[in-house]
């Protein structure tokens, strides 16, 4: 099958699909491993801002009790007009944030088991989960659902972007549109909650979007395929910290 | 000969509007408490089979509103411009139709403009805050201040009628002169019309003036003509006496049986409450289960691992024996 699923690989083999490039163990107290890269973290936080801004300014003409969310972006009209060029922002920042981790999200065995787990999962047990790689199969649902609406969204989105685009739909597409653009805003923005509330439920995640590193312990309790593939291997960092472990 | 509607009155305070912000009856992404009294229903009457295609109307309306539609080209047909514009509120529109029964080939020339519904489409599509109203008298009105330009009246529309101006970013269309009207005056294009093809008054009275024209029509071999006046967005304030109402689509593809999109319906109606409540139930369950469950944290055994693990010290249980303890 693939990489991923194959016995740990030793020093030389190929790297699993779910090591990224800067991802590293530094041994100390506590472990601190190298989750993100900085042009990561930029491309991520681009991509959260533009969605955030996207989903207020579209939420704004979704529904008139959210209309005052125009408020926000300057008014009725600056909302109107602003809000596809965010989109356009979101979609090529996006694109680079899927180039990064799409391979890191490839289903693999265990994701299986523990979507059948996900009790055990939403109580915290993650004893009795099995060892998760970089992703766990939640993780990589929110990848790929946003990766297809976000694609869904910004086909819509063109069509029913009526400055510049208006000549080359009939009114009937553009009804069309219309109605999935605002569907699938509503599913985006629902997966949205799903992800942020992850990150803010288990605790220690949310340094790994600011300061790129979470810790040893982290990493064993929510992704030890992961952490072991990362110990696993070991090659020497491009860093000159001697204690440094890397892919 | 329908009584002309005379000249406005020059008498003091006569220039007072006879509707306004009072006589609102819907605004869009409003609720409005609909005025206790509603003002008797206007409407314009346009009788296809008297008109001529002069364009009388189309240059008074262009002259009233002070618009200034772009010299464009001659496409070889009567049609100019050939689609309603930001600046075209009304456009004559010419079609050939050979009639199969007589053999008699027709030159259709239809009045293209807002109908006016009384339900109207633009208006449940649009999302922002009174940028279309409803008078109780009928007419639907766009105002310009609070329109944000987005589009969405030109997907509720079932007649294809508003049009977004490029200059100032906001939608446009027939106004039904609301401003002369206001003060006791027909509609511009009413009052050039050289043939009484157009003609305003109260509903009712352009009703009574419809069948009287319709007999007439009838009583000449056109025994197919009729009112349009379509139930399907319950009546509109402008209306078509037709020598063929039958069959409406001949006359430059005017809507068999206009209505609301479904989609359209859809869009603005379950979309939304499904679509809010998604989101809520979305955002409470993530506050339920942190209040149930508590924040997932790691523990100081998971970091002491993760030393071991790293340090090549005392291996970690291998993933075989790291079953569920029970
Ligand atoms: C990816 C590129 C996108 C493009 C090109 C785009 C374009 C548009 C356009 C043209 C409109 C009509 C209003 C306007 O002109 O501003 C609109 C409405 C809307 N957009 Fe987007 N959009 C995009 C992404 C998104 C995203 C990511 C979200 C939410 C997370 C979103 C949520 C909405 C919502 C809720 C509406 C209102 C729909 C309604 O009125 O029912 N859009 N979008
Ligand atoms: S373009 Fe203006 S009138 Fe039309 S739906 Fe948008 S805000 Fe309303
Ligand atoms: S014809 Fe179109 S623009 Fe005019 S009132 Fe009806 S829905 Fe609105
Ligand atoms: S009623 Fe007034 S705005 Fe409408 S077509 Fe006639 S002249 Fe133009």
């Amino acid at each position: 099958m693939r990489a991923s699923d194959k016995a740990p690989a030793g020093a030389g083999a190929a790297v699993p699909d779910d090591v990224e490039p800067g991802d590293a163990v530094q041994i100390g107290s506590p472990v601190q491993v190298s989750r993100y890269t900085a042009a990561a973290r930029v491309n991520h936080w681009i991509t959260a801002v533009s969605l955030v801004l996207l989903a207020l300014s579209g939420l704004a003409l979704f529904h008139p009790s959210l209309f005052f969310l125009t408020g926000l972006f300057g008014g009725g009209q600056w909302t109107r007009a602003i809000h596809p060029w965010i989109g356009v922002v979101l979609f090529f920042s996006f694109a680079g944030l899927f180039l990064r981790f799409w391979k890191a999200n490839l289903p693999a065995r265990e994701d299986g088991v523990w979507m059948a787990r996900i009790s055990d999962v939403l109580s915290g047990h993650e004893e009795r989960l099995p060892e998760i790689g970089k992703y766990n199969a939640g993780q990589k649902f929110v990848f790929w659902s946003m990766s297809a609406l976000i694609l869904v969204l910004i086909t819509s989105g063109v069509v029913i972007w009526d400055q510049y685009f208006s000549v080359f739909t009939s009114i009937e597409q553009k009804r069309i549109a219309v109605l999935i653009h605002a569907a699938a805003a509503v599913f985006a923005i629902c997966v949205w909650i799903v992800h942020v509330y992850a990150a803010i439920w288990v605790k220690g995640t949310i340094g790994a979007m600011t300061r790129g590193r979470v810790t040893g312990g982290w990493a064993w309790r929510h992704h030890r395929k992961w952490l072991r593939e990362l110990v696993g291997s070991p090659r020497r960092a491009p860093s000159n910290d001697p204690r440094t472990i890397t892919k | 000969m329908f009584p002309p509607i005379p000249n406005a009155s020059v008498a003091p305070g006569a220039e007072r509007p006879r509707f306004g912000e009072k006589d609102v009856m819907r605004r869009s992404a409003s609720e409005v408490t609909p005025p206790a009294q509603r003002q008797t229903e206007v409407a314009k009457l346009i009788d296809v089979t008297k008109c001529i295609g002069c364009k009388a109307c189309q240059a008074a309306c262009l002259e009233w509103n002070n618009l200034h539609e772009e010299v464009g080209f001659n496409h070889g047909v009567y049609d100019n411009p050939m689609d309603l514009t930001p600046d075209t509120f009304t456009l004559m529109r010419f079609s050939e139709w050979d009639n199969p029964d007589t053999g008699n080939l027709e030159w259709l020339i239809r009045k293209d403009g807002c109908m006016h519904c009384e339900d109207p489409g633009c208006l449940k599509a649009c999302p922002s805050p009174g940028a279309i109203v409803q008078y109780s008298n009928g007419i639907v009105d766009f105002i310009h201040e609070n329109c944000i330009g987005c589009g969405y009246c030109i997907k509720g529309c079932p007649f294809n009628i508003p049009r977004i101006s490029k200059v100032d970013h906001t939608a446009y269309k027939c106004t039904l002169c609301s401003d002369r009207v206001a003060v006791g005056q027909g509609p511009a294009c009413q009052k050039a019309c050289p043939t009484q093809a157009i003609v305003f008054g109260t509903k009712d009275e352009m009703k009574d003036w419809a069948d009287f024209r319709i007999k007439d029509l009838k009583s000449r071999g056109f025994d197919k003509a009729g009112l349009y006046d379509p139930p399907g967005v319950g009546g509109t304030h402008v209306m078509y006496v037709l020598h063929h109402a039958d069959k409406p689509h001949i006359y430059a593809g005017l809507p068999d049986n206009p209505r609301i999109s479904p989609l359209v319906q859809a869009w603005k109606g379950v979309t939304k409450y499904v679509g809010l409540a998604m989101m809520g139930v979305a955002a409470a369950a993530g506050f339920l289960h942190y209040a149930v469950s508590g924040p997932n944290k790691v523990t100081e055994e998971d970091e002491e691992n993760a030393e071991k693990l790293a340090g090549g010290s005392p291996p970690p249980p291998p993933p075989e024996n790291r079953r569920s303890p029970s």
